[in-house]
């Protein structure tokens, strides 16, 4: 079995295959998954907010959609991947707690899902699958190999997308 | 000074965290020890500030199955206030509260959630008013909001709150625990950046 590699809150790793990446726990962040089919390089960012100009302290690149996209697929070009093979898969961005407010503050989750879905869409990079929003954690892994998403939630089934 | 730097905090400001931590956990363990008829240790608290990676290890890893109670807090101090307990340590507390016998830990009625929750407004609201009677500052909190989860995804809702201004996250957490470890959980406090600069202002801490 091939050893996973782990990737924490605001954090990213790209690597070929046979490997795996793996997020655990995602919640209202959101896990953007990277892959060339072809020369089965894969990335998976685990962001947290949507857009870094809206931060000002924004040095990490993996905390947002926008900037994560763009450095996972730097460190997949660096790894043999095409850009214009790119293909992409979503998880997460969930309302843990059902605020009855509707304030943007308390949809972080869809507004990280929606934030990644259009810089996707700006970049060109077609969004294969997604499992996104609800009220519950995910735990996802990645198979290079494949190009398989899991997805594992408490108290339901292994899903794969 | 409004804004502190939690990269950059001395070990007076620390202590001083720790010790918040410890006087609001310790009139919330008496609300519960009250409630529960049963007395309850506490821990030493601890002031966690860690990267967003590593955040969830304080409670056991990402996947670890928790609740947590979630209140917004409001006022001269913002942020959020947790409550979360190991799902095993919650259904314990709803077996002394409401005097069950359950053993099988896979699901939660309708009635213990709204026991657990309440629980949780009662408590959290110890540590609150202690907080605020020490600062004598304003603090108001919001009906608490209950989700059980991945620590790493029930974490995830107060580190979004951090992660817009900084890439750290602090964390005032006390933990506590009732006989045996039938009952065994934690509280944290999460102010927002500047609610930190406003308590220790208001215990003459700093300037």
């Amino acid at each position: 079995m091939e050893e996973k590699i782990k990737v924490g809150m605001a954090d990213l790793n790209v690597c070929v295959s046979p490997g795996i990446l793996t997020t655990l726990g995602l919640g209202s962040c959101v896990g953007i998954v990277l892959y060339d089919p072809i020369k089965k390089v894969g990335g998976l960012a685990h962001i947290m907010l949507p857009d870094s100009t809206q931060i000002k302290n924004n040095s990490n690149l993996a905390k947002f959609a926008d900037t994560g996209i763009k450095k996972l697929i730097d460190d997949m070009t660096k790894l043999g991947a095409n850009k214009k093979r790119l293909v992409a898969k979503l998880a997460g961005g969930a309302q843990m707690f059902s605020f009855k407010s509707n304030n943007d503050l308390m949809r972080i989750g869809d507004r990280n899902v929606e934030a990644s879905i259009k810089m996707l869409q700006t970049l060109g990079i077609r969004i294969l699958s997604k499992d996104t929003g609800k009220n519950y954690g995910r735990t996802i892994e990645f198979y290079t190999e494949t190009g398989e998403l899991l997805i594992k939630t408490i108290g339901k089934e292994i899903k794969i997308i | 000074m409004d804004n502190i730097n939690i990269d950059t905090l001395d070990n007076i400001q620390l202590d001083v965290l720790k010790e918040i931590g410890n006087i609001g956990a310790g009139n919330a363990t008496t609300a519960l020890s009250q409630m529960i008829n049963k007395k309850v240790d506490m821990g030493v608290p601890k002031v966690n500030i860690s990267e967003f990676k590593e955040l969830s290890d304080v409670l056991g890893g990402a996947e670890n199955q928790v609740v947590g109670i979630l209140l917004n807090v409001d006022g001269e101090i913002n942020g959020m206030m947790m409550f979360i307990l190991e799902k095993t340590s919650a259904h314990n507390l709803v077996n002394i509260l409401m005097g069950k016998e359950l053993n099988t830990f896979e699901d939660f009625t309708e009635i213990d959630l709204s026991a657990l929750k309440e629980i949780g407004n009662i408590i959290t609201g110890a540590y609150l008013s202690s907080l605020s009677s020490l600062t004598n500052l304003k603090i108001v909190s919001s009906i608490p909001y209950m989700a059980i989860d991945m620590a790493g995804a029930i974490l995830s809702v107060p580190a979004i709150e951090f992660g817009k201004i900084g890439d750290k996250a602090l964390l005032i957490q006390t933990e506590f625990g009732e006989g045996e470890d039938k009952v065994f959980g934690n509280f944290i406090l999460i102010p927002d950046v500047k609610s930190y600069g406003t308590i220790l202002k208001s215990l003459g801490i700093t300037e």
